[in-house]
C-alpha cells in the first residue's frame, strides 16, 4: 500500500520565537526553519512500515512556500519516494490543508496517511482529524504504536492518564505523537540520491481549495512574562515562606 | 444562541477538565446546554445537571458513543449542531480528537486551546508553545472551540437542569475500542491538582525518581510531574509529563526539582500561581520565573523537605 505523510515547514523547536513589534505576528525574517518535529516522527513511521514490507511506497506533500521543498526534500533524504508540493506563500489554515490533501487523496489512493499530531507553529493539533472527516476515514490520533494485519490497524494512543488501543478499518488517518519512534538522520549518500527524486509543483487552484483564512488575526503579543522572585537560603525559609507569605501551604 | 459543551466524563462525574471547561462556555454570554454521551452515563448526566449555568443536559446513552471514539461522537454532535452557535469542549485527549472531526464536517475552522473570551467570536490563544498570545476573530457561522482548561476555574454547583434523552447518528463501525493502560492512583490527577511537584533528569533514575520525590508528594498531597527529559531518559510515565507537549498545569503550588527550565518545559508551568525551583546548577533558567529558589543538591534537599513539613506551622 501506499503511505501519504504531510509536513510542514516551522520555525526550528530550539528557536525562541519574536513577536513583532506592531502586534502583527512573530518574526519569521532570518529565522531557522525545519520540518515540524512530529512530521519527522511521521516520515519514520513510514519509512519502517516500508522497510517491513508493509508499504510500497512512500509520498509527502507539503503545502507552503516554494521553500517548503527543502522540506520535502529533508523526507526524500530519510528515504521517502517522492513529494508533492502546493506552494501557497500565505498562512496556512488546517481546514484549507485538509481539504488540499483530500484531494491528493482521491488522485493517489494511498490506504493510510500518517501526519504529527500538531504543528509547532499554531499548535492546532487540527489536520489529521479534519482529513479524516473530509475523508470518511477513522483517525488514530497521538499514536505510540502502529500494528497493521489483515486490512485493520491496531493504533495504541496516548491520552490523559495512560495509554489506549482502538481498532481502526483501513484506509485511514494516523498522528503521531513523541514516543512513536526516533527519527533517523539522513546520511551523505541519501542526501544526495535525494535530490534526483521527483517533487511535482501544485498550487491551491489546481485542487480548487479557497485557501482565506477563517480566523481573522487580530493581533499577536508577547505573553505576560514572570520575573525571578527571592532565593532562600535553606529548607527551613523555603517552608516558612511557602507558608506566611505565599499562602499555599 | 445556544452554546453545547462536550462533556467528557467518566461515566460517574463530569471530569474536573469539564467544569473548567463549563465556566468558559458560560463567559459566551447564552445559555448551556451539556452534552453527555455513552451508555451507563446517568450519574455523569445527574453531575452535570447540578451546576450553575447548565440549563439543560444530553444524554445520548448509545453504547457506539462508549470511550467517546471520535467517529460516532463526532458523527453524534453535527447531528444535533442545528441547534447551537457554538460547540465548546476541554482540551483533554477526547475534546481533541473528537472537536476538529466535527469541524471539518460543519466546514468550520476550529479555534483551539482557547486561553480567553473576549466575545462571541474573538478569543485569544498561544502559539508556539505560549511564546506568543493571539488574538483571532472566527468569521464562521457555527464556532468550534476547545478550552485550554487551565486558564478557567470550576464552574459552581447550584443548578438543577432537566436531563433528556437524545439520541442522533452513531457512524458507520469505522473504529472500535480494544482497551486501556490508565494509571490508578490515591493522587490527585496532574491537571486538576493544587500542588505539584516535578522532576527532571537530575534525579538520575526511575528508583531515586520514586525514592525522592514520592515522600514528599504524599506529605503534600500532590500530584507528580516530570520534564520530558526525565520522561524520555524512562525515569517517568509519559502522562507524568508537563509541558508544551506534555499537560499543561497551573496549581496554587508547583515546586520544580532539578528541572532546567527548557522553553518547552515553561510552557507547561509558567501560569501556577507560586513557583519554587530546586536545582544545584545557580544559572538554571528554571530560577528566572521561580517565586522561590534555592540552590542546592536536591538529593539533600527534598528529605529535608519532607521533615520541615511535619513540623507544626
Amino acid at each position: 500500500m501506499k503511505i501519504l505523510v504531510p509536513v510542514k515547514r516551522v520555525v526550528d523547536y530550539n528557536v525562541k520565537v519574536r513577536v513583532k513589534s506592531d502586534g502583527s505576528g512573530v518574526e519569521l525574517t532570518n529565522v531557522k526553519m525545519a520540518m515540524n518535529p512530529f512530521d519527522e516522527i511521521s516520515v519514520e513511521e513510514a519509512l519502517r512500515l516500508r522497510e517491513a514490507g508493509i508499504a510500497s511506497e512512500v509520498i509527502i506533500v507539503s503545502i507552503g512556500p516554494l521553500k517548503a521543498q527543502e522540506t520535502i526534500r529533508t523526507a526524500l533524504a530519510m528515504g521517502a519516494d517522492r513529494g508533492i508540493l502546493v506552494q501557497h506563500d500565505e498562512l496556512v489554515e488546517p481546514l484549507a490543508v485538509a481539504k488540499i490533501l483530500k484531494q491528493i487523496i482521491d488522485e493517489e489512493k494511498p490506504e493510510l496517511v500518517i501526519a504529527g499530531k500538531q504543528a509547532i507553529d499554531d499548535d492546532n493539533n487540527q489536520t489529521g482529524q479534519m482529513l479524516a472527516a473530509l475523508l470518511g476515514w477513522p483517525q488514530g490520533t497521538f499514536a505510540s504504536v502502529l500494528a497493521i494485519a489483515d486490512g485493520e490497524m491496531d493504533v495504541t494512543r496516548e491520552v490523559d492518564g495512560g495509554l489506549q488501543t482502538i481498532k481502526l478499518k483501513l484506509p485511514a488517518v494516523v498522528t503521531t505523537d513523541l514516543r512513536l519512534n526516533e527519527p533517523r538522520y539522513a546520511s551523505l549518500p541519501n542526501i544526495m540520491k535525494a535530490k534526483k527524486k521527483p517533487i511535482e509543483m501544485k498550487t491551491p487552484e489546481d485542487y480548487g481549495v479557497d485557501m482565506t483564512p477563517r480566523l481573522t488575526v487580530l493581533k499577536t503579543i508577547e505573553p505576560t512574562g514572570r520575573n525571578a522572585g527571592v532565593k532562600v537560603a535553606d529548607v527551613a525559609e523555603l517552608v516558612a515562606k511557602l507558608r506566611d507569605e505565599a499562602g499555599v501551604l | 444562541m445556544t452554546t453545547l459543551l462536550i462533556a467528557d466524563h467518566d461515566g460517574s462525574a463530569l471530569n474536573d477538565a469539564t467544569l473548567r471547561t463549563l465556566s468558559a462556555a458560560t463567559e459566551l454570554g447564552a445559555p448551556v446546554h451539556v452534552l453527555v454521551a455513552g451508555s451507563n452515563s446517568d450519574a455523569a448526566a445527574a453531575h452535570a445537571a447540578t451546576f450553575t449555568g447548565v440549563e439543560n443536559v444530553l444524554q445520548a446513552s448509545d453504547a457506539a458513543y462508549d470511550h467517546l471514539l471520535a467517529e460516532p461522537v463526532a458523527a453524534l454532535i453535527v447531528s444535533l449542531t442545528g441547534d447551537y452557535d457554538a460547540l465548546v469542549a476541554p482540551n483533554t485527549t477526547n475534546g481533541k480528537n473528537i472537536m476538529p472531526r466535527v469541524a471539518a464536517l460543519l466546514d468550520v475552522m476550529q479555534i483551539s486551546d482557547v486561553t480567553a473570551i473576549i466575545s462571541a467570536d474573538t478569543f485569544e490563544r498561544p502559539i508556539y508553545a505560549g511564546n506568543a498570545i493571539q488574538t483571532v476573530q472566527s468569521t464562521d457561522a457555527t464556532k468550534v472551540i476547545t478550552i485550554r482548561t487551565a486558564a478557567f476555574s470550576v464552574a459552581e454547583e447550584g443548578g438543577s437542569a432537566s436531563i433528556n434523552a437524545v439520541s442522533g447518528d452513531t457512524g458507520e463501525g469505522l473504529s472500535s475500542y480494544v482497551g486501556e493502560e490508565v494509571a490508578k492512583s490515591e493522587r490527585p490527577e496532574l491537571t486538576s491538582a493544587k500542588i505539584i511537584i516535578s522532576g527532571g533528569r537530575a534525579l538520575g533514575s526511575a528508583e531515586k525518581f520514586q525514592e525522592v520525590i514520592l515522600p514528599v508528594a504524599d506529605k503534600l498531597g500532590a500530584a507528580i510531574g516530570a520534564s520530558r527529559a526525565a520522561v524520555d531518559a524512562g525515569y517517568a510515565p509519559n502522562d507524568w509529563q508537563v509541558g508544551q507537549t506534555g499537560k499543561v498545569v497551573a496549581p496554587d503550588l508547583y515546586i520544580a526539582c532539578g528541572i532546567s527550565g527548557a522553553i518547552q518545559h515553561l510552557a507547561g508551568m509558567k501560569d501556577s500561581k507560586v513557583i519554587v525551583a530546586i536545582n544545584k546548577d545557580e544559572d538554571a533558567p528554571i530560577f528566572q520565573i521561580a517565586d522561590y529558589g534555592l540552590v542546592a543538591d536536591l538529593f539533600d534537599i527534598l528529605p529535608q523537605l519532607e521533615a520541615e513539613l511535619d513540623k507544626p506551622s
